[in-house]
């Protein structure tokens, strides 16, 4: 029998289904696999993207080690995640539970902390927060109101991280509605079953909500991770990674590297370090909560 | 009781969530003195006219060429990335074929494979093909499923309807791809729908991407439009033109999602993931 006809372009056969999947395929080469050995073959080169590369070996990494900047740049994107990624998951949750309490008109709740999220990185709301932090702006009005004195927003190292933390934080509204969706999904017996059983709330809290959320909880934690320490957007508009480098992230670094030094090579063994850290914090996250998730299946 | 508190808890979170948005549209209205002076988002006054001198902003061109620009990249970028997720979803939901597992393992490969490692690259390749400063590197890639979160949405979509429809459909004529447009998709439309909100919202926010590849203030799409404004205006500048181009940049987001809320909430679900 012929499969394949002019109505009927891509058969019905064996292959009709990597047929179809046959775009991703194609763009996974090109768009993800070939940028990414790329990228590492141009870590090996000195490449000032006018002269043709030239293979010097391991020497941009080892200049990471003794280069001062880098090693600020990482420890500034390992604080910023490390204070961002747990108070955020903190914050969805603990609303998410909020909205699951069979409340009356949620969905104008759930609407307006869902906002922020969608408007995420737009420029438009960068500026709004420069607005906001800028001295004798709006965050310094409120202090003043409770009778505390300004803070320096942009002179500081602390208050200049907590100003873009507090940006992202704002918008944990995607984190939160998938905490939400989860919480949907946890079959109501349960919690009956444990009132029975003369469960409190906060007792079926850590043996019944925790442990059902812990795949949810995990693939927020990797999704917050990964975008945390990818920032860029909000410190080089923002603050442009001052005061003293304190908020200068290594998306900064790999940014000026390549396009205001025009060091690519140098750029792209960063950029490789930086996913090789991104990869090991979450293989970490995994081993580490790997026991809490295998007891329950 | 409890459920009071829960309310004064939701409204008094809401009110914080909501208030900078209400602010920056105030202080659209507001002199620079006003804006330091009160935290009251009411203005004394509504003028219109900061908008019209917002739309003409200080860069050669008006808001109204940028906002050209910016479609430019979406409506295609939309179309591509619904046409392409959808396809390719198809094949892993429907389909048996050698390689299927490790196919699938990529895709949960690029979902998590971080966008700045790769972009360097990229700006390379298409720097090579001589394509930087056109849409292309910002719009061709979608039409490769190159957002995996959006096929895996699809995918649990397409479970979701029985196989009978399949059969029924391959009995009435239908081919192995008019079985998807004309049978499946309507069934799964409010996740088609959620894909097209969210790949024109990330459009919309992106900024690194056409920061990279896009180098004349011509083709320049809104983002870049608004930096540059902030950028070419000082300290004693009337900070409300700039404000004002905020508030109309924020608009086709906002205007999007409450279109499409309805339709999608089902769809976001699955689509908050990466949002």
């Amino acid at each position: 029998m012929k499969t394949h006809t002019f109505r009927n372009p891509v058969g019905t056969g064996k292959y009709t289904g990597l047929l179809l999947v046959s775009p991703f395929i194609i763009g996974f080469a090109l768009f993800t696999l070939y940028p990414f050995v790329c990228s590492f073959v141009l870590g090996l080169t000195d490449y000032d993207r006018i002269t043709p590369p030239r293979f010097i070996g391991l020497e941009n990494f080892s200049r990471m080690l003794s280069d001062s900047t880098f090693l600020t740049a990482v420890g500034v994107t390992f604080r910023y995640a490390a204070i961002l990624v747990p108070l955020k998951l903190l914050v969805s949750l603990g609303t998410a539970l909020l909205l699951n309490m069979e409340l009356k008109g949620i969905g104008v709740y759930r609407t307006a902390f869902y906002i922020p999220s969608i408007l995420g990185s737009n420029l438009a709301v960068v500026i709004m927060w420069q607005f906001l932090f800028t001295s004798g702006g709006l965050a310094d009005q409120l202090l003043k109101a409770m009778g505390l004195s300004p803070v320096s927003w942009y002179g500081e190292p602390l208050p200049a991280m907590f100003m873009i933390v507090l940006l992202r934080l704002w918008e944990f509204g995607s984190t939160m509605i998938i905490f939400l969706t989860a919480l949907r999904d946890i079959p109501k017996e349960l919690y009956e079953a444990a009132k029975v059983d003369g469960c409190g709330g906060v007792r079926s809290f850590f043996s019944i909500t925790l442990p059902q959320l812990k795949n949810v909880l995990f693939i927020n934690f990797v999704l917050q991770v990964i975008a945390a320490m990818q920032e860029f957007n909000a410190p080089y508009m923002i603050t442009g990674g001052a005061p003293m480098n304190s908020t200068y992230t290594l998306g900064m670094l790999i940014y000026d590297e390549m396009f205001r030094f025009g060091d690519a090579g140098y750029a792209n063994a960063v950029s490789w370090v930086m996913s090789v850290l991104i990869g090991a914090v979450v293989a970490l996250m995994y081993k580490v909560t790997g026991r809490m998730r295998g007891d329950e299946q | 009781m409890k459920k009071a508190i829960a309310y004064l808890l939701l409204t008094a979170a809401a009110l914080v969530m909501l208030y900078p948005l209400l602010w920056l549209l105030g202080a659209s209205f507001k002199t620079n003195d006003e804006i330091f002076s009160s935290v009251w988002f009411m203005p004394p006054r509504i003028e219109m006219s900061v908008y019209g001198r917002a739309w003409q902003t200080v860069t050669p061109y008006t808001m109204g060429h940028y906002f050209f620009n910016t479609f430019k990249i979406i409506i295609p970028k939309t179309v591509f990335a619904v046409l392409s997720s959808v396809i390719v979803a198809y094949g892993f939901a429907r389909f048996d074929f050698p390689f299927k597992r490790i196919c699938l393992t990529l895709l949960m490969c690029s979902m998590f494979m971080p966008s700045i490692v790769t972009i360097l690259p990229k700006y390379l390749m298409w720097n090579e093909m001589g394509l930087i400063n056109t849409y292309v590197p910002l719009t061709l890639p979608s039409l490769f499923a190159c957002e995996g979160s959006f096929v895996f949405i699809l995918i649990q979509f397409l479970r979701g309807i029985p196989k009978e429809f399949d059969e029924a459909a391959k009995i009435d004529g239908c081919g192995t791809l008019a079985t998807l447009f004309f049978v499946l998709v309507p069934c799964i439309k409010p996740a088609v729908i959620s894909i097209a909100v969210f790949t024109f919202l990330w459009t919309m926010n992106d900024f690194l991407s056409p920061l990279i590849m896009i180098h004349s203030v011509e083709k320049y799409p809104l983002s870049l439009a608004l930096r540059l404004s902030v950028d070419s205006t000082g300290q004693g500048y009337e900070q409300r033109s700039i404000i004002a181009m905020s508030v109309i940049g924020l608009i086709p987001s906002i205007a999007v999602f409450s279109l499409a809320q309805k339709k999608f909430v089902s769809g976001i679900t699955m689509g908050g993931l990466s949002g």
